[in-house]
């Protein structure tokens, strides 16, 4: 309403252009009222913490959309809502995040320390102190080969799909298939490399690439359905401004159109790798479990951190002291911390490689 | 342009590569003196080489136990990796010979044809089967103010048959007079994956009781109710819930309060040494061969002392072996798990009940005759 | 459009050796995918077609492999859409907030923490799922019950352990949150800043940008991140094998203990005592999931592909 009569109204002094606004500090005034007028019920009927934070929220989001209304008319209520709505989502994420990160450190923080971290499970008496050095290496190598296979065919499919085969029915046939793969269960993709090895190998065959591949079972429609999405985005300009200098097809691609893509690409593949890096039940079947450290992931048992974790929580043994923590428990913890730390490490890395090669102009 | 963007390359690229050079130069630090395969060093127990198993996860535990001794045994010059794949896949894996021995948490049968083919796969020798691996399996559940309860085998397959409802209900109220009982709906939780603990429950709730209509099988065969993944799944959800009850290992219910058993006349809390004196007395199963040791455990036992619901899990292996090397390893990792000394460092480890004599006896003596050839 | 005709014409031009290695080196890796895909596939249906028809006894108390697989399918279905329901709506957004809304100091952060969540192992969502989610929801369910119980959804009783499919499903949410929002974010961000002021430009609030300019030019990502966290849903095997109380069937009771298992769920659950024959009934779950999963992807693409043939750019 108030839109359609400022203009209206007579402005003596100085026409303003601007429709009415809510002053700047309006959001902070609305929350510090929110948070008092959710405290009258939470105190009056006893309450928890939480009812207040929700009731607050609640009451925020009601009350700035009805002022902005008021004042700056329905375009600008929607605005303010859908601003506080975006917000509130962040929050709500952040909850379930903060707890499982809280758990998984408090649990996991007691267990770490250089044994823990040098050793491996390999002992020859009963006394002797065990670490994860062993799954260490092996999440590393395993995840390591999955990446080497699943990168380049991911990030050529990707090509393929956007620069060559643009809307054919190859390319069509291929973007959906990549979908459906999304869908292979973990344990379908473990006992398919499972099945494959032993009818190449042996019955015995048990070794960490035989893992890698399972793995990139899964990794690989990640990797070209965020790759294909962040080609798509590279603006045509770009490409036609290249082909004008005389720069044939594939330069173009690599010089002009993957380092645009880039931070999008580096995000695609250290999800997959992350949704990866996870996974127990496939490695279980072809990989194996073992005590010792082994670097040769294309032969013997190779032991990686989500087995020993799903292992050792599964048999956790008999605590020293009556009702203490099993050994097997604090070692899944301690394990499931390292995990969550190489991971973040690996992401770390991927975003500054992504921003060394990003290029330097655009968003 | 060009050349800035591969010096840019190589900065990360020659750190990763560092890093994985580095990483692959050094080994665990108490894999150090450790050479697996080094036959020349003189050890002790004289064998080396690797030692592959699979099967029962049950056994995981006492296994990782019996590895350390009997690599201590050869110090160190061996390595025994045991799959924890479960007790049907370590099946599958023996007989198609991808494994030396399996771990089992039931004996072969030729229901499916498993024994025959076990047969085939030891060269037509029947297979061996040693109890390796008894554990007591406890009804633990959480009920505030109630530290133990007395029950019947009646009354434990109506609580999971879904028939008693209530904690006050008359029929458990009648074992136990002097529990504070509340009214209060029991939880019963039971395993929502097949596994040899359900099996061995449901057998003995069929043979000791007359309310258990249900087959001796892995799957829970009740549908409904609450159901958790695994021995520590059931173990959260009991201790997570109030009024739950459920049925896993002894060694992992810790501060759970579990429920003494009906026995003849008597109520018997589980116990290790219970558990060895069913497997002792229990009668062997018909139709075996003399390397087979498969029994059927005597659920409805009236010994004194003896605690009927126990989880038995065996180790599968061949009479002989093709391999001078494997027979001798086989032989002395079998021989190793049966003697007392690797009973008692299962039971330190696993909490699991070390085989009485008699039973150890006879299985050293299947196991003395692996041979190679 | 222009492009692909710039494109061909500037190949046809010079065919180079390196162009011509190039394209077929993306080709091959094109016909790579599509044939591992049917190798799975072949070695799904070998060893799952004789699955289909066992003798009664090897489907459990339902004798039949469709009563046998009705309930998981059911169940994994339940679960996935719950977790699309939940997280779809968060995922954007966080996507927007990285990407339009938070100061850089601020967006930066909370796409770690985000992306952070990507890297937690399914089990330890389990373990998680069962000891700190399940206990929180439990007074929960139980006002649902009380409250809400003339809904199907929430008839109960209420589980006494919190752990029912309604706490799988919102696991399951919290666990693809992380792709749904990274790829969002990304295409987001690949905004044309030309295009978003111009629409502020014109006078349009910051909501209305952001619909008018970001949502269009980002909706077949918005489509392929959506669907992603579908399929990992769909097939997320642990985490669920671990908080959901597994056993029942059909039912669209969401706070009950009893609760169909969801088929990967089910496969792992079952598969470590199984014998070969039931492991065969067992991989033929895994072919129903696959074809579900085509079925699913085929119908989500027929419906994008209306929809941006109506708003065709």
């Amino acid at each position: 309403m108030s839109v359609v009569e400022a203009p209206v109204r007579p402005a003596p002094e100085a026409v303003s252009f601007t429709a009415a606004k809510l002053p700047r500090i309006a959001p902070v005034l609305v929350a510090v009222v929110a948070i008092a007028a959710a405290a009258l019920p939470v105190l009056l009927l006893g309450w928890g913490l939480v009812a207040w934070v929700v009731l607050s929220a609640l009451v925020f989001l009601v009350a700035l959309p009805v002022w902005a209304a008021a004042v700056e008319g329905r375009r600008g209520a929607t605005d303010r809502l859908m601003t506080g709505l975006v917000w509130t989502a962040c929050a709500i994420a952040i909850v379930p995040l903060a707890s499982l990160l809280w758990t998984v450190v408090e649990r996991g923080l007691p267990a770490i320390n250089t044994t823990f971290l040098t050793f491996s499970m390999y002992r020859t008496s009963l006394d002797q102190e065990v670490g994860i050095y062993h799954a260490l290496i092996g999440t590393l190598l395993i995840t390591l080969f999955a990446a080497v296979i699943s990168v380049p065919i991911g990030v050529m499919a990707a090509i393929y799909l956007i620069e060559y085969g643009k809307g054919n029915r190859l390319a069509r046939w291929i973007t959906f298939l990549v979908d459906v793969m999304t869908g292979i269960p973990s344990i379908v993709a473990g006992l398919f490399a499972f099945a494959l090895f032993i009818l190449i190998l042996g019955p015995s065959a048990r070794l960490g690439f035989g893992g890698s591949v399972a793995l990139s079972l899964l990794m690989i429609p990640i990797v070209v359905r965020s790759t294909e999405e962040m080609l798509r985005l590279v603006p045509d300009e770009l490409r036609e401004a290249s082909y004008a200098l005389g720069v044939p097809k594939w330069r173009t691609i690599v010089k002009v159109v993957l380092p645009t893509a880039l931070g999008g690409i580096v995000t695609g593949v250290t999800l997959a790798v992350a949704r990866v890096v996870g996974e127990t039940a496939p490695l279980l079947l072809i990989a194996g479990l073992t005590t010792r450290t082994n670097f040769n992931v294309f032969s013997d048992r190779m032991t990686t951190l989500p087995v020993l974790i799903f292992t050792q929580n599964a048999n956790p043994g008999v605590a020293e002291t009556p009702g203490g923590t099993p050994p097997g428990i604090e070692i899944a913890w301690g394990g499931a911390l390292v995990l969550i730390v190489i991971v973040m490490v690996l992401n770390l890395v991927a975003r500054i490689i992504g921003r060394i090669f990003a290029p330097k102009t655009g968003h | 342009m060009n050349r800035t963007s591969f010096r840019k390359l190589l900065a990360p690229s020659v750190a990763v590569l560092a890093l994985s050079i580095s990483l692959t130069a050094c080994g665990a630090g108490n894999e150090s003196d450790a050479a697996a395969g080094d036959g020349s060093s003189e050890a002790t127990g004289g064998l080396s080489g690797d030692l592959n198993g699979a099967g029962a996860s049950s056994q995981e535990k006492a296994q990782g136990a019996w590895a350390t001794g009997f690599q201590g045994a050869n110090d160190g010059n061996v390595t025994v990796n045991y799959d924890p794949v479960g007790s049907g896949d370590g099946r599958t894996n023996f007989i198609e010979g991808g494994v030396s021995f399996a771990g089992s948490d039931s004996y072969l049968t030729d229901d499916e044809g498993e024994l025959s083919a076990a047969k085939e796969r030891c060269n037509g020798e029947d297979p061996i089967e040693v109890p390796a691996y008894v554990s007591p399996i406890a009804v633990a559940f959480n009920l505030e103010g109630v530290d133990s309860l007395n029950m019947s085998a009646d009354t434990i397959a109506q609580i999971f048959d879904g028939k008693i409802t209530k904690w006050n209900d008359p029929a458990i109220a009648e074992e136990n007079p002097d529990a504070d009982l509340p009214d209060e709906d029991i939880t019963p939780v039971h395993r929502s994956d097949d596994s040899g603990t359900t099996k061995n429950f449901t057998d003995y709730l069929g043979k000791a009781s007359s309310s258990w209509s249900y087959e001796a099988e892995d799957a829970f065969p009740v549908k409904g109710g609450e159901a958790a993944e695994g021995t520590s799944g059931v173990i959260s959800a009991v201790s997570g819930g109030t009024g739950t009850i459920g049925y896993a290992d002894e060694s992992q219910v810790g501060d759970l309060s579990v429920v003494s058993v009906k026995v003849g006349e008597e109520y018997v809390a589980p116990s290790p040494e219970g558990a060895a004196q069913v497997v002792e007395s229990s009668p062997a199963a018909e139709g075996r061969a003399d390397v087979d040791m498969a029994v059927d455990i005597d659920r409805t036992t009236t010994e004194a002392g003896a605690y009927p619901v126990v989880l038995l899990s065996y180790l599968i292996a061949c009479q002989s072996y093709e391999d001078q090397a494997e027979a001798d390893l086989v032989k002395g990792y079998l021989s190793y798990i049966v003697s007392d000394e690797g009973q008692q460092a299962a039971s330190e480890e696993a909490g699991s009940a070390p085989l009485s004599s008699s039973v150890a006896e006879k299985a050293q003596g299947i196991v003395d005759a692996i041979t190679a050839g | 459009m222009a492009t692909t005709v710039v494109a061909e014409d500037a190949g046809r031009a010079k065919p180079r050796l390196g162009d011509r290695v190039f394209s077929r080196l993306a080709l091959v890796a094109g016909i790579a995918i599509l044939a591992a895909l049917a190798a799975v596939f072949i070695f799904l249906a070998i060893e799952g077609v004789p699955g289909l028809a066992k003798p009664a006894e090897f489907y459990g108390s339902a004798s039949t492999f469709w009563g046998y697989v009705a309930p998981l399918l059911f169940g994994t279905v339940l679960a996935a859409v719950i977790a699309l329901i939940v997280a779809v709506p968060l995922a954007w957004g966080i996507a927007l907030v990285v990407s339009h809304y938070a100061p850089k100091r601020i967006a930066t952060p909370i796409a770690y923490l985000i992306d952070l969540l990507a890297a937690v192992p399914s089990v330890v969502f389990g373990l998680w799922g069962i000891s700190v989610l399940a206990l929180q929801l439990r007074p929960a369910y139980a006002w649902l019950d009380d409250h809400m119980g003339w809904l199907p959804f929430f008839a109960g009783p209420a589980s006494g352990t919190g752990r029912t499919i309604l706490t799988a499903g919102l696991v399951l949410a919290i666990m693809i949150l992380p792709i749904i929002t990274a790829i969002s974010r990304e295409v987001f961000a690949q905004t044309p800043r030309l295009h978003e002021e111009a629409a502020l430009a014109l006078g349009a609030t910051r909501w209305e940008m952001i619909r008018m300019a970001v949502f269009p030019y980002a909706r077949s990502g918005m489509v392929s991140a959506v669907m992603l966290g579908l399929g990992r849903a769909l097939g997320e095997t642990m985490a669920v094998a671990m908080v959901l109380s597994a056993g029942g069937g059909i039912s669209f009771n969401l706070i009950s203990s009893s609760n169909p298992a969801s088929i990967a769920s089910n496969i792992a659950s079952n598969y470590k005592e199984g014998t070969p024959g039931k492991i065969q009934v067992l991989i033929a779950t895994g072919l129903v999931l696959f074809l579900v999963t085509f079925l699913v992807n085929f119908a989500a693409r027929w419906v994008v592909q209306r929809s941006e043939r109506r708003l065709a750019r």
